[in-house]
């Protein structure tokens, strides 16, 4: 457990390190009308090492639009701390003006009108300039660029190439390792084919072989940079065969896996690393709990959550950084490295700006030759929207009443259930829906379109147990995700009680009767999680259901009623 | 082919197929806690038991209730005159709460085992070690046994 005091000077280290770096001044510069590539690479160099993260990147090559979530609750320790934090709360304890570059960038606010002001973030090509830049400056051999995973998931052209575009992109920028979770939807055998070639380290300390408790993949990987000796310890996404399909890596077992993961940290001090970095895809509560109870760490790059924070959180000596999501930013941390410690750092959260940055030739080029072969299928129009379109929040997004309308009504369904991911991108009001935009936010590898009779009681299991695995008190039982997003039916949650007793009021919202419990009903989904679950890809009943709307209109969903927060 | 005409076959194969895992045997009386505490008193009446000296090694969250792997460590010497004697583990929430009893010698150098076990809900192990002087202890964990989740 953090006490009181830790988090006192956890609060205080942040506020500190964010007046000192942050994004830098990008809202005078912002409000100047001079958002340019040099303002937003400028960081003041310290010691030799730099760090270089990435993470969550989705699959995503061509800059996009991603709004940050409007509910992001935290719940115990975590309550109101960042990165549970949105609004006008993030701006205050971020110390961000209204309406400048990186309250579009971080929050929710305005989205619409600032996305109009700033336009798409990210692109793979603008990364690569970003991280060029950085080499160049620092020298190369003293850069160590580092993928938190959930890279080869999440666009039609790695779907088609089952991951190869990720994997050729990621290797021309030079990563030096990565770890995973989405990935391993691809199943066992591709990840493994892809680890075993890679030019990158793929590490994961916490993966074993069912029968043998053997080490699945590299646990860690000692570089030399900067004149330093550092370590990286992979962690996978721990709850991977729980939220994604076992069956698809029915050999391995995963877990957070403490007690070993303490034991890397010890021989690789053995070994002699100067520092030790945990490449952590454990999400951001997650780590900020094991921070606190494995000693030894001195970075932590936070993944999964698609938390993104203009300053890093320390908790004890470590350093907790979290880049954010669908190439949005990429992180840097320059570090003074003396006496196997971190002496001092500095750190910059790169906002990647599309119309700022300049793309790099080699690395647009390359995005050009991938999407070739499919730029017909995913410049095609579906239909129109005159909503905002977002998926991001605890509980519900337009994109996914769009999604769960599509399976009611092609499904013939009275209930619709679409999970809680956390990626695809953002459409504003005006914008055409392509199959792009579509598939960003359904690409998958168990797309199927389910519909079953499952019983009230079945349902309110259902919410339950996911209510839970976001809503536990304790980090280490949290699996990360947003609450499953639901169709045809509204409910309320205490987000404060104990398991069980979160949901209440479950009403049919066609006939405003409450659920019963001993009822069947006819209920529509997709991504289950069982092997064979049979129906059409589930963008196949959007398009349809797109091609019948033509135009999109979608008021903010109030079905589901919040407290305890 | 449409999708509408489509869906009522496909519905009828989807409909035995669980969305989720680990759904129950609705009439299956499973134990609670009193069972696995009137076994312990089966084995060791009236006796007091003090905490430590177990190390219970389980998950938290178990990644497939069919097969979850329960390990113990008993911190112990084990000599003729000062060993671990038995080890028992119960579970609170299956349809018997006894899962597996292990005896010790001071031939066997360390108490220490580990097994897998079907676990049918969230609910508590309990582990309870006998030493040779006929004092007991005990050490108790949840392992959460979840029908699925949405993670991303």
């Amino acid at each position: 457990m953090i006490s009181r005091r830790e988090f006192l000077q956890a609060t205080a280290a942040a506020s500190a390190i964010v007046t000192a770096g942050g994004l830098g001044p990008l809202g005078r510069v912002a409000a100047q009308q001079k958002l340019s590539q040099a303002e937003i690479l400028r960081f003041d160099p310290l010691g030799k090492l730099t760090i270089v993260h990435v993470t969550d990147i989705h699959a995503q090559l061509m800059p996009l639009y991603f709004r940050e979530p409007d509910i992001n609750l935290g719940v115990g320790d975590d309550r109101g701390r960042p990165p549970h934090l949105t609004g006008q709360a993030f701006r205050d304890y971020f110390k961000i003006a209204s309406g400048s570059a990186e309250d579009y960038a971080l929050t929710h606010s305005d989205f619409v009108a600032l996305a109009k002001n700033y336009g798409r973030m990210g692109g793979m090509d603008r990364i690569a300039t970003v991280i060029n830049a950085i080499r160049s400056e620092r020298g190369a051999d003293n850069v160590l660029l580092l993928d938190g995973g959930d890279t080869w998931q999440g666009s039609w052209t790695t779907l088609q190439t089952k991951g190869q575009d990720m994997v050729d992109v990621m290797s021309a920028l030079k990563v030096d390792a990565m770890t995973s979770h989405w990935e391993f939807t691809l199943g066992a055998e591709r990840v493994k084919e892809i680890a075993d070639k890679a030019p990158f380290a793929f590490l994961a300390q916490n993966i074993r072989s069912v029968e043998w408790q053997e080490p699945v993949f590299k646990a860690r990987q000692t570089y030399e940079r900067g004149g330093a000796k550092v370590a990286v310890i992979g962690q996978a996404f721990p709850r991977t065969p729980i939220a994604n399909p076992r069956w698809m890596i029915a050999d391995w077992e995963f877990g957070i896996r403490e007690n070993e993961l303490i034991k890397e940290v010890a021989d690789a001090r053995a070994e002699g690393a100067d520092i030790v970095v945990l490449l952590s895809h454990n999400g951001f509560d997650v780590d900020r709990k094991l921070a606190s109870r494995v000693k030894g760490i001195d970075v932590i790059l936070t993944a999964h959550t698609h938390d993104a924070m203009p300053g890093v959180l320390k908790v004890g000596d470590a350093i907790l950084v979290a880049t954010g999501s669908h190439g949005k930013f990429v992180s840097r941390i320059d570090l003074d490295v003396r006496d196997k410690k971190v002496a001092g750092f500095r750190y910059k959260l790169l906002p990647i700006f599309s119309d700022a940055i300049a793309p790099d030739a080699a690395m647009k080029a390359m995005i050009e030759k991938i999407r070739a072969p499919y730029a017909q299928d995913l410049s095609r129009e579906l239909a129109r929207t005159e909503s905002l379109l977002y998926r991001r929040g605890n509980f519900n997004g337009t994109y996914d009443d769009l999604i769960c309308n599509a399976m009611l009504k092609e499904r013939d369904a009275e209930i619709a259930l679409s999970p809680g991911f956390r990626w695809g991108g953002t459409l504003v009001p005006g914008d055409a829906i392509t199959f792009e935009s579509l598939s960003n936010a359904t690409a998958m590898t168990y797309p199927n379109c389910y519909r079953m009779e499952m019983s009230g009681k079945q349902l309110r299991d259902i919410l339950e147990d996911v209510a839970d695995n976001i809503f536990h008190p304790d980090p280490y039982f949290q699996g990360g995700g947003d609450m499953v997003r639901v169709g045809g039916m509204g409910y309320a949650i205490d987000v404060s009680k104990p398991v069980n007793q979160r949901i209440s009021n479950m009403t049919l919202l066609k006939t405003g009767q409450p659920i019963d419990p001993a009822r069947n009903y006819v209920v529509a989904g997709w991504a289950s999680v069982n092997e064979g679950t049979q129906g059409p890809p589930i963008w196949e009943v959007v398009q349809k259901h797109l091609a019948d709307v033509k135009t999109v209109r979608l008021e903010p969903n109030a079905s589901v009623k919040v407290s305890g927060a | 082919m449409s999708l509408a005409t489509n869906s009522r076959r496909e519905f009828l194969k989807t409909g035995s197929l669980a969305m989720l895992a680990a759904v129950l045997a609705p009439h299956m009386v499973m134990a609670e806690e009193a069972d696995v505490k009137a076994a312990i008193e089966k084995l060791y009446a009236g006796k007091s038991m003090a905490s430590g000296k177990i190390k219970l090694d389980l998950p938290q969250i178990a990644e497939n209730g069919l097969v979850v792997p329960v390990g113990i460590e008993i911190e112990s010497p084990m000599t003729d005159g000062d060993y671990v004697k038995a080890v028992h583990i119960f579970a609170d929430g299956n349809p018997l709460p006894g899962v597996i009893s292990y005896k010790f010698t001071p031939d066997c150098g360390k108490a220490s085992a580990s097994a897998r076990m079907r676990l049918a809900r969230t609910q508590n192990i309990v582990a309870v070690a006998e030493m040779s002087n006929g004092s007991l202890f005990t050490a108790k964990q949840e392992v959460k046994v979840t029908i699925g989740g949405c993670g991303g």
